[in-house]
């Protein structure tokens, strides 16, 4: 499972990819993230649309049976989407954590120069490895 | 995400390799490499309560005790009433220190009038080792058989169709009653069998050498999977016994808490002529009748967005903190997220509301009935 990372996206170290399309960039967790975390439970978004969000900067909190992580945005921008649906089926996180669990949308000013700073999936594959 | 949890080894169970093989996710508890989960703690969870787990519980410390005088000692020790016991018998209890707050909380397994067996917690083996020890100078023999035993948990309503499987011997072990315990050949394996556990479901704990343990474990697994059997890890360990509000030793209990506050007023036997703590829980069991400042731990739901956790800060509808939650998790069974913690006496009624400080968040909570999880006893 933790092999699979899509080519295409962009990743992060802490384990959230980015899927960047004109100034829009949709960001949800890697399967690598879903995998150590186990069954998620909850997300919770703490942020609304229109909120200006730091790249690094939490916008959430995820929890699992046991535990619970920090959703760190890979990017810089303002929020212009949220998925209300992870509000009452978390578990889409874990069926299928790079489509119908994306969580927000960013709207960045250079969203080509935030994603130069993201890893690809190449780098990312390298790092994973090197988490395990 | 923030940073995830990273494992790097310490001691193992005879079982590290079985437990490798089945995929499991291994973490550190109590200064052993344990598998948290093999698939999914749901799953495994729900595996329990709907045909059966098993659970590798090796890290358990095994404290023996033997002579004419054993039966006093581990008396004198425990809060419990021991001398209630015969041969074959078992009883769950705390042990305290002579302040009354809770060293361990132990099953007692009574074989002989002169040789006993006192399971306790790993995280607390080498303390209750030194307790005993102590007890024990001058008046029995004290071994620390730790080492020496594994400790295989069959747990769910599954568990005696697996074990008739296993053996003529091991597939009369039905006819044990709770509580009870006795010799047995499961799977060609020479073991004792308790009808204890640790998940609010029926079931068995499995005592055998050390190094029998992964024959018994791959022959169980072999006999279980067509019924449903799954490997199960601490991680459905904690959410079964939390549904089934079994206490946690450092979770719920610790030496800052007594019997009665915890809800164990049950295995303190005032009536014994002497025991470690008696004179304190003599005071505390007076003070808990008297004073409102008095605290209690209650089970919870959390009516609001949010999973409670060990540790988080419980508050008043006026925000004022005013007890912790102890432990916290999604009850898969029951469907709600639920919890334990410690509130002043006044707010402990049913259906009193409160909040839980999820970081930061006020998430509404509310007092319920426990256990969450009452198993339905089929006849």
């Amino acid at each position: 499972m933790s092999d699979n990372i899509p080519v295409g996206l962009k990743y992060s170290t802490d384990h959230e990819w980015a899927r960047v399309e004109g100034a829009h960039i949709t960001i949800g967790v890697t399967a690598f993230a879903v995998e150590q975390l186990g069954d998620i439970t909850l997300v919770s978004i703490d942020v609304k649309v229109g909120d200006e969000l730091a790249k690094g900067k939490a916008f959430g909190t995820i929890e699992s049976v046991k535990t619970l992580s920090d959703l760190l945005s890979p990017v810089s921008g303002k929020v212009v989407e949220i998925n209300k649906a992870l509000d009452t089926s978390p578990e889409l996180v874990n069926d299928d954590c790079y489509g119908k669990a994306w969580m927000i949308v960013i709207e960045s000013s250079d969203s080509s120069r935030a994603a130069k700073e993201l890893l690809d999936d190449k780098a990312y594959a390298e790092h994973v490895k090197n988490s395990t | 995400m923030g940073t995830l949890m990273t494992t790097a080894p310490i001691r193992k169970t005879s079982l590290y390799d079985n437990h490798i093989r089945a995929g499991a996710r291994m973490v550190h508890f109590a200064g052993f490499e344990m598998p948290v989960q093999y698939t999914s703690v749901v799953d495994e969870h729900h595996a329990v309560r709907r045909a059966c787990g098993l659970f590798d519980v090796s890290h358990m410390g095994e404290l023996e005790l033997c002579g004419e005088h054993a039966a006093e000692v581990v008396d004198y020790v425990i809060t419990n009433n021991a001398s209630s016991l015969v041969d074959g018998q078992a009883l769950y209890t705390c042990a305290c220190n002579e302040q009354g707050t809770i060293l361990d909380d132990l099953i007692v397994y009574r074989s002989w009038f002169d040789h006993w067996l006192i399971v306790c917690n790993a995280s607390n083996r080498n303390k209750m080792a030194a307790v005993f020890e102590q007890a024990a100078k001058g008046r029995c023999t004290f071994e620390d058989r730790s080492d020496e035993v594994s400790l295989v948990a069959v747990q769910g309503p599954k568990a005696f169709e697996v074990l008739a499987l296993a053996g003529s011997d091991a597939g009369t072990l039905a006819d044990l009653k709770a509580f009870h315990f006795r010799d047995a050949v499961v799977a060609n394996v020479k073991c004792t069998v308790a009808r204890t556990g640790y998940t609010g479901e029926d079931g068995v704990e499995i005592f055998c050498a050390w190094d029998d343990a992964p024959a018994l474990w791959d022959q169980l697994l072999l006999l279980g999977t067509p019924l449903g059997m799954k490997p199960a890890g601490l991680g459905a360990r904690d959410t079964l016994r939390l549904e089934a509000r079994l206490s946690l030793y450092g979770n719920d209990i610790d030496e800052t808490t007594n019997p009665f506050e915890a809800g164990l007023g049950w295995v303190v036997k005032m009536n014994k002529p002497r025991f470690v703590g008696k004179a304190a829980l003599a005071q505390v069991a007076n003070q808990v009748r008297g004073a409102p400042q008095a605290r209690k731990l209650v089970g919870f739901e959390v009516t609001g967005r949010g999973i409670a956790r060990h540790g988080y800060v419980l508050r008043d509808l006026d925000g004022h903190e005013v007890g912790v939650c102890t432990s916290g998790s999604p009850g898969p069974t029951v469907g709600k997220n639920i919890g334990l913690g410690y509130l002043p006496s006044g707010m402990t009624a049913i259906g009193t509301k409160f909040f839980v400080d999820c970081r930061g968040k006020n998430v509404e909570a509310e007092v319920v009935k426990t256990p969450f999880y009452v198993r339905k006893k089929l006849v």
